[in-house]
């Protein structure tokens, strides 16, 4: 398949999907009352504040989360060599978990909006960092993630405290959300707060294609090729944080969805990981409206999270790969 | 001959009288502990001197509490089991769902505990209030509480008269969770002259309703909780531009209604202001057109 029909289909099956997401919900409204309601409707017609504050965000939620997800995951993957890499996994998600439950519990997201997006970025700043340290200094790859799993755990567990110790009797409830994120009742709102930052991050990896395939030939030829590696680690470290950061303010950790898209798709890009960037932001948004359309007609009242579907997903994939790479590695 | 007889008379009657109040008395538990907010205030209001001997640490949150003040004067617990045991308390009162393992506990150990269920209606708080009485020995304090309080609310409707047009509210709370037709919320909002929207949708028990059916079923008043502290995602739902839209207040201080309490007396003020205000943003539109 030629990398411009895959970018369309899979274009396309991100609009349909999307457009699926804005007929589905509980209040029952008809598809041909839904779409006037949303394109026409007035300010007392009352399904057109169903379709714009809460159906339009949910849907445009999706397919940002899935965006950032997808490429963020595509550049870690091709920034270290290593397939299982993904921000779930390698505890970024995590951390930005915790730095946003830490500026929503001190109250200073509230004075300040901006710190909620700002400190979840923080948060995947730090465990990018780390991150990037660990893999200098140990070539496996199975070393990485478990460095990963232990920065995940750890960021989980505090999460968990900060929660637990909240003066706020809902907020231990809400370790789940953390845990496994959701797009219920997202508004645009909160959507107006991470978006500049979501955009930025994925306009700092899409900067760094090129480079992302260079580097697929060692880090060597990458240099002799004219790549600036200091530059490149910034561009990726960077993106990462803001898209994961941003989308972790707002839907909670999303696991797995980093790891499996890019696997799929990268046969069908000729293994390339500059166009693997493109082809994993749009396959990742399928599969994040895919998912949520998934569990709200499983459950349609519970909030049924997103992670819980994406781990029965990406788990076994997660599984196959170690056996793989372990395989490679013996 | 016949003076002597009445005061013979009378002196058996009194005796009999004392010999009937008497075991009331005696049995009148003398150490009680309550375990749960809302005994905690109907204990408060009616135990006698140094009858009580501890409430709940939630008894003195001014948030949820209509009695945080005078909650400061008795020893607060935390519904553990050791610590109530220690107290050594010849009953402990509590709610009918709080703290089931302790309970277990305390009653395995010997200690007589009584449960108090939640007053879904008036009817159901008035009785709350008479075995709160019966329990604490205390049958008279619990009458006149009770006298007090149907003054209070004969006072109340007399302010403010049944309505032509009653206001649609939805009491919507943390989470999404819609007060059914089956609580005491319910008749609250319908005392202060507002319908509840619950029961244009059928809903008899209390339960989650989502933003989207919340929005169509056009409330002209949601009434939400107050905020704790911290930060939750089941309260930010009320920040939601949806639920603003659907003319989303905070009209009633919740330690007013949190418990079947005579304090309802004052959520039904404070709901029955809402609605004043609401008539009146109405009236003033209509002249406008």
């Amino acid at each position: 398949m030629s990398y411009r029909l895959l970018i369309t289909l899979l274009a396309f099956l991100a609009i349909g999907l999307a457009l699926i997401t804005l007929l589905i919900g509980p209040a029952g409204i008809s598809p041909a009352t839904s779409i006037a309601s949303l394109l026409i409707g007035d300010r007392t017609d009352i399904f057109a504040i169903v379709m714009r504050e809460i159906r339009l965000p949910r849907m445009l939620g999706g397919l940002v989360v899935g965006i950032s997800l997808g490429v963020a995951g595509a550049a870690m993957q091709g920034y270290l060599r290593n397939p299982l890499a993904e921000p779930g996994l390698l505890g970024v998600s995590g951390s930005a978990a915790l730095g946003a439950v830490l500026v929503l519990q001190s109250g200073l997201a509230g004075m300040f909006g901006l710190a909620l997006p700002m400190a979840a970025i923080g948060g995947a700043l730090l465990a990018a960092i780390v991150m990037l340290l660990v893999s200098g200094r140990s070539r496996s790859s199975l070393a990485l993630i478990l460095a990963g799993v232990a920065l995940s755990a750890l960021a989980g567990a505090v999460t968990s405290l900060v929660l637990n110790l909240s003066p706020n009797p809902f907020a231990a409830s809400e370790i789940m959300f953390w845990m496994m994120g959701s797009l219920a009742n997202i508004s645009f709102d909160q959507l107006g707060l991470a978006l500049p930052f979501m955009v930025a991050g994925w306009l700092l990896l899409f900067a760094a294609r090129r480079s992302l395939d260079a580097l697929s030939l060692g880090e060597d030829a990458a240099a002799g090729l004219g790549v600036n590696l200091r530059q490149l680690r910034l561009l990726v470290i960077l993106g990462c944080a803001a898209s994961i950061g941003a989308v972790t303010a707002i839907a909670g950790v999303v696991g797995f969805a980093g790891l499996v898209v890019p696997h799929l798709l990268r046969r069908l890009v000729g293994g390339e990981p500059g166009r693997l960037l493109l082809a994993s932001a749009l396959g990742g948004a399928c599969l994040i409206l895919a998912t949520d359309i998934a569990v709200r007609l499983v459950a349609p009242d519970r909030d049924l999270k997103l992670g819980v579907v994406m781990a029965m997903i990406g788990a076994p994939l997660f599984l196959h790969l170690v056996w793989q790479t372990g395989r490679q590695e013996a | 001959m016949r003076g002597k007889w009445w005061r013979a008379m009378r002196a058996i009657a009194l005796l009999a009288f004392m010999m009937l109040a008497a075991p009331a008395q005696a049995g009148a538990p003398l150490r009680v502990v309550s375990m749960n907010l809302c005994t905690d205030q109907l204990a408060m209001l009616l135990a006698g001197p140094d009858q009580l001997i501890s409430v709940s640490f939630l008894a003195r949150d001014p948030l949820v509490s209509s009695m945080a003040e005078e909650a400061a004067g008795w020893p607060v617990n935390y519904g553990q089991a050791e610590e109530i045991y220690l107290l050594q308390p010849d009953l402990v009162i509590t709610g009918f769902w709080s703290a089931p393992l302790t309970q277990r506990l305390l009653n395995r150990l010997g200690i007589r505990v009584e449960r108090l269920p939640i007053a879904r209606n008036l009817e159901e708080m008035r009785s709350n209030i008479r075995q709160m009485g019966a329990w604490l020995g205390r049958p008279d304090e619990a009458a006149a509480l009770l006298a007090r309080f149907e003054a209070d609310l004969e006072l109340l409707r007399a302010e403010d008269p049944e309505p032509l047009q009653r206001p649609r509210a939805a009491i919507y709370a943390a989470n999404g969770y819609m007060s059914g037709m089956n609580s005491l919320s319910d008749s609250l909002i319908r005392l202060a002259g507002l319908n509840n929207i619950a029961a244009e949708l059928g809903l008899q028990h209390s339960q989650v309703l989502d933003l989207e059916r919340l929005v169509l079923a056009r409330p002209d008043l949601v009434i939400t909780d107050q905020k704790y502290a911290g930060w939750s995602r089941a309260e930010a739902l009320m920040e939601h531009r949806a639920v603003q839209l659907a003319g989303q207040e905070s009209a009633v201080r919740d330690q007013y209604w949190t418990c079947g309490t005579p304090h309802i007396i004052q959520a039904v003020a404070e709901l029955a202001a809402a609605k004043r205000r609401l008539v009146t943003a109405r009236q003033l539109a209509q002249a406008g057109k």
